[in-house]
């Protein structure tokens, strides 16, 4: 939702001053907490500051919507930016001040982007289906060569993977060796991204259990880093 | 079509596949944290001390890890110009 406000140009906004007392996240919260002008003013220049994040995300992520030309580039940033505005306004009595408030803001303005961006990229698309899966492990592990442990154990996870629950496997699939962004596997499940990542959790949790019974030793196979 | 056309270390894709296996925070939790955490970080102030849970988060959910390395870019920006 864009209204006239929303894109008020900065040079039409009031010049508040902090109090002597006051830090420049308190003052942002004064002001649109306000009424009137000052809360106007505030207002049109926190959706300038969310449309800057949104329009940061996506240059960032312009590889990944190849198809969208530069006018569809600034509808999804101007619709994030809306988005986020709805979403910081009706939030801020959670903000705690832990952060600066530009900070806190930015986050949801980057969030709506994102998602934005990756449900774009993967629209029209089928989400891979679980043999393509399974060749990505067995190229993984024939690159193991003759390291007969790690074929073995690449083996048994093949296996695990395919005792989980459907619900568990189908989500561990997609989002950790398909690729799929866990915001467009959510939308297309119906669900949300933090249910999703529970199940990704429990299932996680239940294939190293299930390897360390088999007696493999998980945390000498893995890299620093993720 | 996977992104993995070119061939996995072992190791990495254990990695993606286990997870941290180590408590880590929700996704919800880590949005909640993200601003806090990403200002520790760029201060070099402890942040996964001051912030459990978050970084294996970070190593397990890609999601939040993009959107994790956009704020910290997007804040490290905006602090070298001020």
């Amino acid at each position: 939702m864009a209204t006239a406000t929303m894109t008020m140009p900065a040079e039409n906004q009031l010049e508040t001053t902090a109090r002597p007392d006051e830090d420049s996240s308190q003052l942002w919260l004064r002001r649109l907490k306000a009424t009137g002008h000052e809360r106007d003013a505030a207002v049109a220049e926190l959706h300038a500051l969310l449309l800057k994040a949104a329009r940061f995300e996506i240059g960032r992520r312009h590889d990944q919507v190849p198809h969208l030309r530069g006018g569809d580039h600034r509808d999804l940033a101007q619709q994030s930016a809306d988005d986020a505005l709805l979403a910081v306004l009706g939030k801020l009595d959670d903000f705690r001040g832990e952060s600066r408030f530009t900070t806190w803001a930015y986050k949801f303005a980057l969030l709506e982007a994102s998602v934005k961006v990756r449900r774009q990229s993967w629209q029209g698309r089928e989400i891979p289906l679980a043999e393509e899966a399974w060749a990505t492990i067995a190229d993984t592990a024939s690159s193991a060569g003759r390291n007969a442990e790690e074929a073995e154990l690449l083996g048994a996870l093949r296996e695990e993977i395919e005792a989980l629950s459907d619900r568990q496997r189908e989500v561990l699939v997609a989002v950790t060796l398909n690729d799929v962004p866990i915001d467009v596997l959510a939308e297309r499940l119906r669900t949300t991204r933090g249910a999703l990542y529970k199940t990704l959790h429990d299932a996680r949790r239940k294939l190293r259990a299930a390897l360390a019974a088999r007696g493999f030793q998980l945390d000498a196979h893995r890299k620093g880093e993720p | 079509m996977s992104h993995h056309s070119e061939k996995q270390a072992p190791g990495e894709l254990l990695a993606r596949v286990l997870g941290p296996g180590a408590p880590e925070l929700s996704c919800e939790q880590c949005f909640a944290q993200l601003d806090r955490y990403v200002e520790l970080a760029l201060a070099g102030d402890r942040a996964d001390e001051q912030v459990p849970g978050m970084r294996a988060h970070l190593d397990g959910c890609p999601a939040c890890a993009e959107d994790f390395r956009s704020l910290r870019d997007l804040v490290a920006v905006d602090g070298s110009r001020r």
